[in-house]
């Protein structure tokens, strides 16, 4: 039994990396091709939106590292391996 | 594979077990309170070097506090400083061989978000009143009250997970890529961590000081750009 979760946790953890990064990487695109764009039209602001698009960028970011701390908490921490 | 979760004792203080991070961390706070010490120590009207280089951080500082917040940032330049200079020092620390940065475990960043956290509320009730800072969050009605209580403690949160997450896995990766490969490989890595650590201990500092100026309130500086204040309320 204990085998099949481990199997179990290191697939789903897996899964949950993968599957979490799709959304924050579509996201991440988006801004920083919007941010490009507005460098583009306005060089002049450059230093506001660069400094806008990193703390963004961290924001969006953050959802990609939720996956990967729920993912090292479901193969170090897992509360259903004893 | 070691946990990133757990921590080995590595000595007691009579009953309190002591860890590494906690010891890397009382050396930042050293070499920052040192530093500051020695460099603040014969404060001239022309400055030296040194004292040039401090000014610069400081206005610096006082610059980006004064960019989010719309006021004043004299109140503000010692937490958020000291925050900001902490975080960055303790991320990079793993420039020295051997040591592992005290924000990639989940306590040292609790204990900054707990700071933080509390310094928000001190704020709030001192420029608003303890019943003005309670009416916030009943705004804008009534019906918003237990989001904005659940609010408080989601951003405190997101705050620990999202410096924790990230300077954890830079960590967790150069170990990983070091067991692969040898010598130059993980170097890449490294410098990429440098910017990771950079920009977290800047968005750790920013989201401070953001969530210290919703509570505060009230602008007292007339607002002359559209600085960023859309930040406000993303957690």
């Amino acid at each position: 039994m204990n085998d099949l979760i481990q199997a179990v946790s290191i697939f789903s953890a897996a899964l949950a990396v993968g599957l979490g990064a799709i959304g924050p990487g579509l996201g991440e695109g988006r801004a920083v091709a919007s941010a490009m764009e507005a460098i583009a039209r306005q060089p002049e602001a450059a230093g506001t939106i660069s400094r806008t698009l990193f703390v963004g960028l961290a924001m969006i970011e953050t959802m990609a590292i939720y996956c990967l701390v729920i993912a090292l908490l479901v193969l170090f921490a897992n509360p259903f391996i004893k | 594979m070691k946990s990133p979760l757990t921590l080995e004792p590595l000595f007691h203080i009579g009953p309190a077990p002591i860890t590494e991070p906690v010891v890397v961390a009382w050396a930042v706070m050293a070499l920052i309170g040192g530093s500051a010490a020695l460099a603040t120590r014969r404060l001239a009207l022309a400055p030296s070097r040194t004292q040039a280089a401090v000014e610069i951080l400081v206005s610096t500082i006082d610059d980006q506090i004064g960019a989010t917040m719309q006021r004043d940032p004299a109140p503000y330049r010692a937490l958020i400083g000291s925050i900001f200079l902490f975080t960055l020092i303790s991320n990079w620390s793993s420039l020295v061989p051997g040591v592992e940065p005290p924000t990639a475990h989940i306590e040292t960043d609790a204990a900054m978000a707990l700071i933080v956290f509390v310094a928000t509320i001190a704020w709030g009730v001192r420029s608003r009143g303890l019943g003005g800072y309670l009416a916030t969050f009943a705004e804008p009605s009534w019906v918003m009250i237990p989001l904005n209580v659940v609010e408080q403690f989601t951003r405190t949160f997101s705050l620990i997970v999202r410096l924790f997450g990230n300077v954890m896995s830079g960590v967790f990766v150069i170990g990983i890529v070091l067991t692969l490969a040898g010598l130059i490989v993980p170097i890449p890595l490294m410098a990429l961590d440098l910017l990771t650590g950079t920009v977290q201990a800047y968005i750790f500092a920013v989201l401070a000081t953001v969530f210290i100026a919703s509570a505060a309130g009230e602008r007292r500086k007339p607002l002359d750009d559209a600085a960023p204040s859309e930040e406000r309320g993303k957690t």
